[in-house]
Formats: C-alpha cells, sequence, structure tokens
C-alpha cells in the first residue's frame, strides 16, 4: 500500500514538475547557453584572426605602432574575460560585451588606417584577411541576435504564470542579453 | 465590442504582415523578382543548379530583387535563407546568392555547412571578380552565370559522395587494406617465431587465417553496400524543395 502511494507521489510530482514550467525551463536554459557557446566561438573565430592580420599589417614599413598595439591590447583583454556559461547575468554580458566592444573598435580604427596604405590594398593575404573579418563580424551579429532571441523566450517562459511562482525555487533566474549597438559599438566597417 | 476584435484583428495581420518581408518559400532555385533574366536565362542557371544539387547535395539558390527594404544585404540573405530553409537539414550546405538590383548591393551567403568549402575569402573573390565586372555594365546574366561556375568549381572537391548512392567497390579497397596488413603481420610474425620444423604447419594456418580474414572482409563489404543504399537520392525535403537548411552569417557581400 505504501509502495503504492509512493508511486502515486512521484507521478503527481513529475505531471506537476512537468505542468509548472520546469522542464520547458531547462529545454530553453540548454537552448540558451547553447546559443552562447555559438557567441563564444564567433568571438573567438574573431580572436584567432587577429595575429595574422597584425602580422600582415606589420610587414608594411612605417605602419602607425600605435593602432596596432590598441589592437593587440584590446584582444588581450577581450579574451580574459571569460563568462561562465551558467552565470549568463545581465552584469556578465555587459562586461563581455564592452570588452569585445573595445576590440571592434581598436579593429575599425587599424582598418581606416590601412585604407591610407597602397601597398595593403595589393596585398593578397590582406584582402583575404580583410574578407575573413568581415564574414566573422556577420556571423557574430548572427551569433548574437539568436542569443538574444533565445534569452527572450527563456525571460518570458520563467516570469510567466504560473511559471514565475516555481522558476525561482528551481534557480531559474532571468539572464541577460546584448544591449543595441550604440555608434560607438559598431562593428568595423570594411570598406572597398 | 466588436470594434476591439477588428483592432486586435488588424494589429495581428499587420504584424504577420510585418515579420513575412520574404518572398514565399519557392519551388525553384532560381527566383528573379525584378524580370530582368529571360526564361532561357533561368532554365539554364536552374538546370545547373538542379543538377548540381543533385550531384553534391549543396543548393545554391539566385536570388535577384528589387529592393532590401531598408536591410543590409548579408543580414536579409541569411534570414530569407533560413526562412527558405536552404540546403539540407543535417548538412545546411545551402547557398543564397541575393543581388538587390534596386540597392546595387549583392552577397554570397554559405549556410553553416559550406563554410568550410567556401570561406568568405572565396565568396568575396567571387563577387570581386565575376559579380561586379559584369554587374557594373548590366550583364546580369553573364555574372550570375560565372558565379555560379565559380561556387561549383570552388565547391566541388567536397561532399562529392554525400548524396548519391554509395559505390559498391568504395568499401572495398579499405577492406583489401586491412587484409593484406593482417596477413604481412601473421606470416611476419610466424616466420620470426616459427623454427625450421614448424614452418610447413604454420604456413598452413597462415592460409587459412587469409580465409578466414577475406569472409570477415567480405561480411564487412557487404555491409557498407547496404548502409550505402539506403540514402538514395533526390531533394533534401523530398517534395522537390528547399530542404531545412540554416545560415550563421558567413559569405561576404559587396555593391557595383
Amino acid at each position: 500500500m505504501k509502495k503504492l502511494l509512493y508511486g502515486f507521489l512521484a507521478v503527481v510530482i513529475a505531471t506537476s514538475l512537468s505542468s509548472c514550467g520546469y522542464n520547458s525551463s531547462v529545454k530553453l536554459d540548454e537552448k540558451v547557453k547553447a546559443q552562447w557557446g555559438e557567441v563564444e566561438n564567433q568571438y573567438q573565430r574573431r580572436a584567432d584572426l587577429i595575429p595574422n592580420l597584425v602580422n600582415t599589417v606589420k610587414g608594411v614599413s612605417n605602419f602607425e605602432k600605435e593602432t596596432l598595439t590598441q589592437v593587440i591590447e584590446a584582444r588581450a583583454k577581450a579574451t580574459s574575460v571569460q563568462v561562465d556559461p551558467t552565470k549568463l547575468t545581465p552584469e556578465t554580458i555587459q562586461k563581455f560585451q564592452a570588452s569585445q566592444g573595445q576590440l571592434s573598435q581598436a579593429l575599425g580604427r587599424l582598418m581606416v588606417v590601412s585604407e591610407q596604405y597602397p601597398q595593403l590594398k595589393a596585398n593578397q593575404n590582406f584582402l583575404e584577411l580583410q574578407a575573413q573579418l568581415e564574414g566573422t563580424e556577420n556571423r557574430i551579429t548572427v551569433a548574437r541576435r539568436d542569443f538574444n532571441q533565445a534569452v527572450q523566450e527563456y525571460n518570458t517562459n520563467i516570469r510567466t504564470f504560473p511559471n514565475n511562482i516555481f522558476a525561482g525555487m528551481f534557480g531559474f533566474t532571468a539572464k541577460g542579453s546584448f544591449a543595441a549597438e550604440a555608434g560607438a559599438e559598431k562593428a568595423p566597417e570594411v570598406k572597398f | 465590442m466588436k470594434k476591439i476584435l477588428l483592432l486586435i484583428l488588424i494589429t495581428l495581420f499587420t504584424f504577420s504582415g510585418f515579420s513575412q518581408n520574404f518572398p514565399a518559400q519557392p519551388s525553384t532555385l532560381v527566383n528573379d523578382y525584378t524580370g530582368t533574366l529571360s526564361p532561357e536565362q533561368i532554365n539554364h542557371l536552374e538546370q545547373k543548379l538542379v543538377a548540381f544539387d543533385d550531384s553534391t547535395s549543396i543548393q545554391v539558390t539566385v536570388v535577384l530583387i528589387k529592393s532590401l527594404d531598408g536591410y543590409e544585404v548579408n543580414d536579409y540573405a541569411y534570414q530569407l535563407g533560413r526562412a527558405w530553409g536552404v540546403g539540407g537539414k543535417e548538412k545546411n550546405t545551402g547557398v543564397v546568392l541575393l543581388a538587390s538590383l534596386g540597392d546595387r548591393k549583392i552577397t554570397i551567403q554559405t549556410g553553416y555547412g559550406m563554410e568550410g568549402a567556401l570561406p568568405d575569402a572565396i565568396t568575396k573573390r567571387i563577387i570581386e571578380n565575376e559579380i561586379k565586372p559584369n554587374f557594373k555594365q548590366e550583364r546580369y546574366f553573364e555574372g550570375l552565370n560565372a558565379a555560379t561556375n565559380a561556387i561549383i568549381a570552388y565547391t566541388k572537391g567536397e561532399y562529392k559522395n554525400d548524396k548519391p548512392i554509395k559505390g559498391k567497390g568504395r568499401g572495398f579497397p579499405v577492406g583489401l587494406v586491412i587484409l593484406i596488413i593482417i596477413v604481412i603481420i601473421i606470416l611476419g610474425v610466424s616466420k620470426g617465431g616459427g623454427g625450421n620444423g614448424g614452418r610447413s604447419v604454420i604456413g598452413g594456418r597462415g592460409a587459412a587465417d587469409l580465409v578466414w580474414w577475406s569472409m570477415l572482409a567480405g561480411m564487412g563489404r557487404g555491409g557498407n553496400s547496404g548502409w550505402g543504399g539506403g540514402s538514395s537520392g533526390g531533394f533534401g525535403g523530398g517534395g522537390g524543395g528547399f530542404g531545412g537548411g540554416s545560415f550563421g552569417g558567413g559569405g561576404s557581400s559587396g555593391s557595383w
């Protein structure tokens, strides 16, 4: 008899858990994490392109040293900011975005300055790196948009009734997303 | 009450209209919404791309539109690629070649699975070398034809044996190589370990092993061909359309 009661209880708990949105919260939580992985991936891709880019630009005589060091420093800073995917709070996202934004700016400057060097424009290696960088910036934009979408879905889910009652209990807290681009944070324009 | 209902309906419709900026999913790979290409030209491109899709399962779609409605060209193209589901769903091997004649903007967007075969540097090169010179002189068909040829040429190396039925002989060489290696090892071991007297006995065992291993290899071969036969031909979606591939912003764009 006792066993039957326990079994019944287990069934009730299982169904009530799914009805209070526990399962859907977990699913959306995992989706957010996956999308975050994609965001980090694409930023990493950009960071990986930079050493090559710096080396290519260095090869050009009397290239402005200051712009180069700014890029190198910004890259070092940006790669040092790591985000734990289980703690995607608004603050950590903001910090991440700020550090990556600095790198975007430095890169943008580098691209503008490189316009003044005709040797670079004729350099096949540089042109390919430029194309890769452009594609990577696009990928970052897409990854960030997908991430924001996943976060929005997740946040909506945990804040609507009746999930909002249980979300806190199970440790589902609202996650942060990327803020809209202010002028300064815009991706470097790579123009031909 | 009726008014409120009407209001809700109107807002609903305007919203759904807003989100559906893209043309409905077509059943062809070449889609000219500007009326620039002649039917023969469209047919030529279509046949080439369908044949390419059939042999490699890479879907290259060519889209000509009048205006981007204020979108960035790469934004528009990757979202269109997602909305239509260009490319196979599992491998995401789709390519969107989109030109907006009103904005004079062109982009080549690669699906997730195409980023290796068609890196950004290559798409950029195609735009620079094939598209721009032709488009500047309003030779749109020539530009698109050359660009699709280039895409096909660059990607032909990859995914070659993806969709078509896997050849029966394909698994064979691997089995044979393994067999030969094993035979060599066995012979080597037996030679090394065997004394003077035991040679003929060991030789006999070696022969038995050979039969045994070739049987094994034969079994492996049979399994392979059966597995390959399961995935035969056709479009990703089955109904002769797009397969549900997704895009991540890879590729390049430019203006002419």
